[in-house]
């Protein structure tokens, strides 16, 4: 990357001070926080609390699911993402602006309506029920509840790209002869790939910690549809921070490094793109 | 670079958020502490005019304080000439204890169980020995645990041995979770420790064979109220009497109630928090506002909202409302809420053990 001449924020002192410190009010401080609410467990407590076959069958659920959610919507959000910035047509503008309902809807509302839709006797539900499958009270239940809070992060970080992706390389690729699909893998895939990443990151990290739709959905059965997340607000019930914090500080651990791969996949995917412009 | 950098920081922050939120315990699950603390000021205090007070109660008691807090605005403004305005803040039971623990101001604690109040008087904020402070274990109304069933009874419930048969489908929220719900479980385990003669290894069969039939576990009372009543799931909702009560004065048609032969007496307890009266100066208030709930007018609008009212003459007055002959064990039995949560509730306790595979 080449250093610019001019700044445009004048003093770098300045603005890294308070960078450092908006990082540790909100990050720093809270994770902590945590690690000292947690290292009141000694070593060995922290390990037995943290596999308990309830706790690790929870974070087994938090994590497949949320995972399941992240690749559903990295998918439908690339599609949507495409629709919303490629095609005109009546009524762009609503759909445009209720992709980022999912954010503003109280996530309990979700949970609930989502239920009662999806029960054996919703709306959608019943539809189901009639070749015998269950959506609300399940693991796929659970799912559904994160790609609804999870969908408006894969839009919102894929449509700003696809918007300036500029059109003459596809002219270039299909004057060369590409057929569509091939533009598309070759050309506008690897420029989307960055910021479809960063969507998918965020909605994981999001979904992994959610619990308010999803103790609604989840019928929260202990090892089936119990997620981590119930765990923690069980032990804080008990008023046994210590436990709460430790689980807590299992899933940020974890979804930390899943991030920091996603960066890292995103770093390396970033050289190679600029390498071959080079 | 720069960019995913800032993108990788968000991401961070995002998950933190979301992970701190939900341990803060403030969490969006049902409609917590709704009117909360926000309009109190105490600057009502030096005028001598009106008096607020801050009640931090639990989810069913919403209708049962809304009509309470008019009867006794009335009283205190005879009694003393002032006027008092009650802020309500109504959710779980286990949450509201929480934060209350963690720097809430409420002057009156009314929570659903004795362990709740004992969460803030471990927190520094009530002296001990409040249980006494008021007749009968500071309980100035009981409930109890009974069964909300489909009209009709199609699958014929009567007592608690019929929910331990294969064909019958359980919604009860999860007491670990839900303060009230250790109530379900502890009137379950009487029954069985009644039938079995406290062969404990008997008991805790049937303990596993009816959570087995559970098919929703609500994190709380509500919930567990919609899952039974709105999203049609299961046979038979274990309930308090009240919100069961509730549920059939929305439905009268759908639904019906069957008292168990053996219950237990809920006792929901209430308390002064003494850091918060004295640092605001409003002790004689809350203390009468507790007080008066075992007044004749109150123990008449407990009964009109389904809570039990404890004086005897008013109780029955409600004879063809609540089935009086039920069989009622109390905590005591169990040895206390110490006892209790420590034996069945604790992490590896009895709660866990028959969910374990």
């Amino acid at each position: 990357m080449r250093k610019t001449g001019k700044r445009v924020i004048p003093g770098f002192g300045l603005s890294m001070g308070i960078t450092l410190a908006i990082l540790s009010c909100v990050v720093l401080i809270p994770l902590a926080s945590l690690v000292i609410f947690t290292s009141r467990l000694g070593f060995g407590e922290f390990i037995q609390t943290i596999t308990r076959a309830r706790v690790l069958s929870s974070f087994y659920v938090s994590f497949i699911t949320a995972l399941a959610a992240s690749l559903i919507n990295a998918v439908m959000g690339l599609i949507l993402a495409w629709v919303l910035v490629r095609y005109e047509f009546p009524g762009k503008r609503i759909m445009d602006g209720m992709i980022e309902l999912p954010f503003a809807l109280p996530t309990a509302v979700a949970g609930i309506s989502l239920t009662s839709l999806t029960a054996d006797n919703g709306l959608v539900g019943s539809f189901f029920a009639r070749f015998g499958i269950k959506i609300a009270y399940t693991r796929i239940g659970i799912t559904i509840a994160l790609v609804f809070i999870g969908i408006p992060f894969v839009v919102r970080a894929v449509q700003p790209v696809l918007e300036k992706l500029d059109g003459t390389y596809e002219e270039a690729a299909r004057v060369l002869g590409a057929k569509p699909g091939m533009i598309f893998r070759k050309v506008i895939f690897p420029e989307l790939m960055p910021a479809l990443l960063t969507g998918t990151g965020l909605a994981f990290g999001r979904c992994i910690g959610e619990y308010g739709s999803v103790v609604f959905i989840a019928g929260n059965k202990p090892y089936y549809t119990e997620i981590a997340p119930l765990m923690i607000m069980s032990e804080l019930q008990e008023y046994d921070y210590a436990s709460a914090t430790a689980i807590a500080l299992v899933m940020i651990i974890a979804s930390f490094l899943i991030l920091f791969g996603i960066n890292v996949l995103q770093a390396r995917n970033n050289r190679k793109i600029m390498g071959g412009e080079a | 670079m720069k960019k995913n950098i800032f993108g990788f920081g968000l991401a961070i922050a995002l998950v933190i958020g979301s992970l701190t939120a939900c341990g803060s315990g403030s969490a969006d699950s049902s409609e917590s502490a709704s009117t909360a603390a926000s309009s109190e000021n105490s600057a009502g205090e030096s005028g001598g005019e009106t008096v607020t007070l801050t009640n931090v109660s639990y989810d069913p008691t919403r209708e049962l304080y809304e009509a309470y807090n008019k009867a006794f605005a009335e009283h205190w403004k005879e009694e003393t000439g002032q006027n008092v305005e009650v802020t309500q803040s109504h959710g779980g039971s286990g949450k509201q204890a929480l934060e209350v623990a963690n720097g809430l101001e409420a002057d009156v604690v009314t929570l659903a169980l004795e362990y709740d109040v004992k969460a803030v008087e471990d927190a520094g904020l009530i002296e001990p020995g409040w249980i006494d402070e008021f007749p009968d274990d500071s309980a100035p109304y009981t409930s109890t645990i009974v069964f909300l069933v489909r009209k009709g009874n199609p699958k014929n419930i009567k007592d608690w041995d019929d929910l331990v048969r294969d064909d019958v489908g359980i919604i009860t929220p999860n007491p670990k979770t839900s303060g009230g719900a250790r109530w379900n479980y502890l009137a379950a385990w009487a029954y069985a420790d009644q039938k079995f003669g406290g062969d404990e290894e008997q008991i805790k069969n049937f303990m596993k064979t009816l959570y087995e039939n559970v098919l929703v576990l609500d994190s709380g009372a509500r919930g567990a109220t919609t899952s039974f009543v709105e999203n049609g799931q299961g046979d038979v909702l274990i309930a308090w009497e009240n919100e069961a009560f509730l549920s059939i004065q929305d439905y009268p048609d759908d639904y019906e109630i069957i008292t168990p032969s053996i219950s237990i007496l809920a006792q929901p307890s209430v308390a002064v928090v003494d850091e918060v009266v004295d640092a605001r100066g409003t002790r004689d208030a809350a203390t009468e506002y507790l007080n008066y709930l075992y007044s004749d007018e109150a123990q008449r609008i407990a009964g009109d909202n389904y809570y039990r009212p404890l004086n005897q003459d008013i109780l029955q007055e409600y004879a063809d409302v609540f089935d009086l002959n039920i069989n009622l064990v109390t905590i005591d039995d169990f040895g206390g809420w110490d006892a209790a949560q420590e034996k069945h509730f604790s992490d590896g306790g009895v709660f866990d053990q028959i969910y374990e595979k």
